[in-house]
């Protein structure tokens, strides 16, 4: 394999690693507090959603957005990524209510919001532009990072061909760990989900941390969404093609750890990347492996992983039980 | 007066208002969506949401037709669920139970008509029992929480079936789909697709899709109604369900007990994609990427029936009622995705049965303390107020919260 194609794959890489790798952080948030979420794929569907509406109003796509040269297409993506944070963390909010002051089940509100969100999101859009795809000009692709890119071997890998949210999800990597280990808010949180009656003991006001946690997810889940689909098309259709699922199953195969979920995130990211592009790299395709294979690698790799890791695994005591102040 | 208010106080009563508020809520949300997309025509369209399912005996055949297999995903959900386990993984069970019948029906031509199509029954009831062993197998001996083996499971089964309708033989490439079941494996309609079809303008007649498949849906859901409350097998399975270590203690096997369910509820999924693929309508399956999505509303059909086989036949019917009344819905200009979300809606504020259990309770206690004080001055000793009034009795909807095992 020469290092053409080996760079081609790190790059393809990273369109499928860098949502996988924020919206399991942002699932690491609130299982961490003592919250499950399995609405991250709905709040993907929103984030992405009210964030390329967003794009598809400022730009005049008609004319290959024309209209918004005058703003710098960096810029302009940085506050759709707002856009994606903040409608994120107002459809997680229902949850957060339901799972939190309600106590009920974690699984069915995640659910119901999983539910809602692509019939919102085909429902607007069609009420919007009568069919349900909105498309958006593309302009945010990066060829070459000035100077970084031209570094031998690293320049190919990471700043070549690339979008501004690889770089955005490598700074939330970083940013979650030193906020998880390194900070008193961390601490806290972390403690919500696994005794949160100690925590409570202690002063430590589990449903506010449980909120928080769940809105942090609902921001990076929301991001995740447009990270997702900003390098992959050029119209969003209302799913982000099981992602939130799949960036669940990260979260898993990290043990809820941020350096973790980067590897899980890579992992699948690469399986993703070969399955897309088995058939144009040549060693690959000469093998006799029908895609399903690939297809199906990381959800098989995910089950077997579970087999031998559940027994002992470092999930957060907490996480899934609703909190309940006279429980002892 | 107090008999209904005590049926209404029981447990079991309880539990149905909440489902019944849920679905009021769910409709009310809905409106306001029509209310603010096209206001003049918000009334006319949601006259068509509440009656259009109705409105011809054509439209009650579609009606029946489209609740067939999600009676069986609800089924299969609400089954595992009176078992403690949370089934996600429908969709999977259902895709398999297509492909399997389609492949028998297509495959098995030697065999006599009626026997034929039993045999694709039974093969997609089997193929779907296969695939939610697995979780089962997964959760008794590894610990591995069913919801994300199920997911994943939903996935692999996905890839995995579009993958075997290319090399099996019953790939349709102009359609990119399976081929058609052919007509001698279908389904006898027993003529139910002649009652229920309404004359068209031109002259003719227009036959719904309806066939004996409800029949057999709503006669599995009674047969599973007598196994769950009538035998000491099904009593074993609930019990793994209400206190998995108490159910240990008392002797019951708990990991065949999850097998054994997860098994059945695959099977229940299986079946109703055999029901779908054998209905006679031409439904196969799409050569997509796509999960089925037959198999999520089971859920919303399972909590909404409370779990209980009978009262998920009228959830089932009730959610194919509004699926229809949403393609009616698309002539006032609106989009049929407003059906979604009210289901969604219904499912978040089923899910809220606390709150809405304390609404219930507080407006039965207004009407109690009127009728007498002293009823009214004990029930205030108790000191509930409907924000914090605590129902730790789940049992009948089959709470998730008693068993946790594995992770999320």
């Amino acid at each position: 394999m020469d290092f053409g194609v080996f760079a081609f794959l790190i790059q393809q890489m990273m369109f499928f690693s860098i949502p996988l790798l924020i919206v399991a952080l942002g699932g690491m948030f609130s299982e961490r507090s003592g919250v499950v979420n399995i609405a991250l794929e709905g709040i993907m569907i929103v984030g992405a959603f009210i964030s390329i509406l967003f794009l598809y109003f400022v730009q005049d796509v008609a004319n290959n957005g024309a209209s918004a040269t005058q703003i710098n297409p960096q810029l302009l993506l940085l506050i759709a990524l707002l856009f994606a944070a903040v409608s994120g963390v107002i459809i997680s909010l229902p949850h957060a209510y339901a799972s939190i002051h309600m106590k009920a089940s974690q699984v069915i509100s995640g659910t119901a919001i999983n539910m809602f969100a692509p019939a919102f999101a085909v429902y607007t859009a069609r009420t919007v532009r009568q069919v349900q795809t909105i498309p958006f000009y593309n302009w945010f692709f990066i060829e070459k990072v000035p100077f970084l890119g031209d570094i031998p071997i690293i320049g190919p890998l990471l700043f070549q061909r690339a979008y501004i949210t690889t770089y955005i999800g490598l700074l939330i990597l970083l940013v979650s760990w030193i906020v998880l280990y390194k900070t008193p808010f961390g601490l806290r949180l972390r403690s919500c989900g696994e005794h949160p009656q100690a925590a409570d003991s202690v002063g430590i006001n589990v449903f506010k941390m449980r909120y928080i946690g769940v809105m942090i997810s609902g921001a990076l889940a929301g991001i995740g969404g447009l990270v997702f689909v900003v390098p992959s098309a050029v119209t969003f259709d209302s799913t982000v093609a099981g992602y939130g699922f799949l960036a669940l199953a990260v979260l898993i195969f990290g043990q809820w750890k941020p350096m973790r979920i980067l590897f899980a995130a890579f992992f699948f990211g690469m399986m993703k990347t070969i399955s897309v592009a088995y058939s144009s790299i040549s060693f690959l395709a000469a093998l006799p492996i029908p895609s399903v294979v690939y297809k199906s690698i990381p959800f098989v790799a995910t089950l077997i992983v579970l087999a031998f890791t559940s027994r002992k695994s470092q999930a957060p005591q907490a996480a899934g039980v609703p909190y309940d102040k006279g429980k002892r | 007066m107090s008999k209904i208010r005590r049926i209404l106080t029981s447990s079991g009563g309880m539990n149905a208002l909440s489902s019944v508020m849920a679905v009021l809520v769910g409709l009310l949300a809905g409106f306001i969506i029509l209310l603010i997309s096209n206001p003049s025509n918000a009334v006319a369209g949601f006259i068509t949401v509440m009656t259009g399912g109705f409105s011809d005996m054509f439209n009650v055949g579609m009606v029946l037709y489209y609740a067939t297999p999600i009676i069986m995903t609800g089924l299969s959900v609400g089954f595992a669920m009176k078992t403690g386990l949370f089934n996600i993984g429908a969709s999977g069970q259902f895709t398999f139970g297509m492909y399997a019948s389609i492949l028998a029906a297509i495959h098995l031509s030697f065999l006599p008509d009626l026997l034929r199509c039993f045999a694709a029954l039974l093969s997609g009831m089997l193929a779907g029992a296969i695939w939610g062993s697995l979780p089962g197998i997964l959760k008794a001996f590894r610990n591995v929480h069913e919801v994300i083996s199920c997911i994943m499971m939903n996935y692999i089964g996905m890839y995995v079936v579009n993958y075997l309708i290319g090399v099996t033989g019953i790939y349709d490439q102009f359609r990119n789909m399976t081929t058609r079941v052919p007509t001698a494996a279908n389904l006898p309609s027993l003529g139910l697709d002649e009652v229920f079809s309404t004359a068209t303008a031109h002259g003719s007649v227009r036959n719904s899709s309806v066939g004996s498949g409800i029949v057999i849906a709503v006669a599995i859901c009674i047969i599973l109604y007598i196994v769950l409350e009538k035998t000491k097998f099904g009593y074993e399975l609930k019990s793994c369900g209400y206190n998995r270590d108490a159910a240990r203690y008392a002797g019951i096997n708990e990991n065949r007990g999850v097998i054994l369910s997860m098994t059945i509820a695959g099977g229940l999924a299986g079946l109703g994609g055999a029901l779908l693929t054998l209905a006679g309508a031409g439904r196969g399956i799409a050569v997509v990427d796509v999960l089925a999505v037959e198999g999520f509303h089971g859920i919303p059909i399972a909590l909404l029936g409370l779990s209980n086989p009978i009262g998920i036949i009228f959830s089932g019917s009730l959610v194919a009622y509004l699926t229809q009344s949403g393609f009616l819905l698309q002539q006032h200009g609106y989009a049929p995705e407003v059906i979604d979300i009210i289901v969604a809606v219904i499912i978040y504020f089923s899910a809220l049965a606390l709150l809405l259990k304390g609404f219930i309770q507080y407006f039965l206690r207004e009407k109690k303390a009127a009728d007498t004080d002293i009823a009214g001055t004990i029930e205030e000793n108790n000191g509930e107020s409907p924000g914090d009034a605590s129902f730790e009795d789940d049992s009948e909807s089959g709470s998730f919260n008693g068993s946790k095992g594995g992770d999320i």
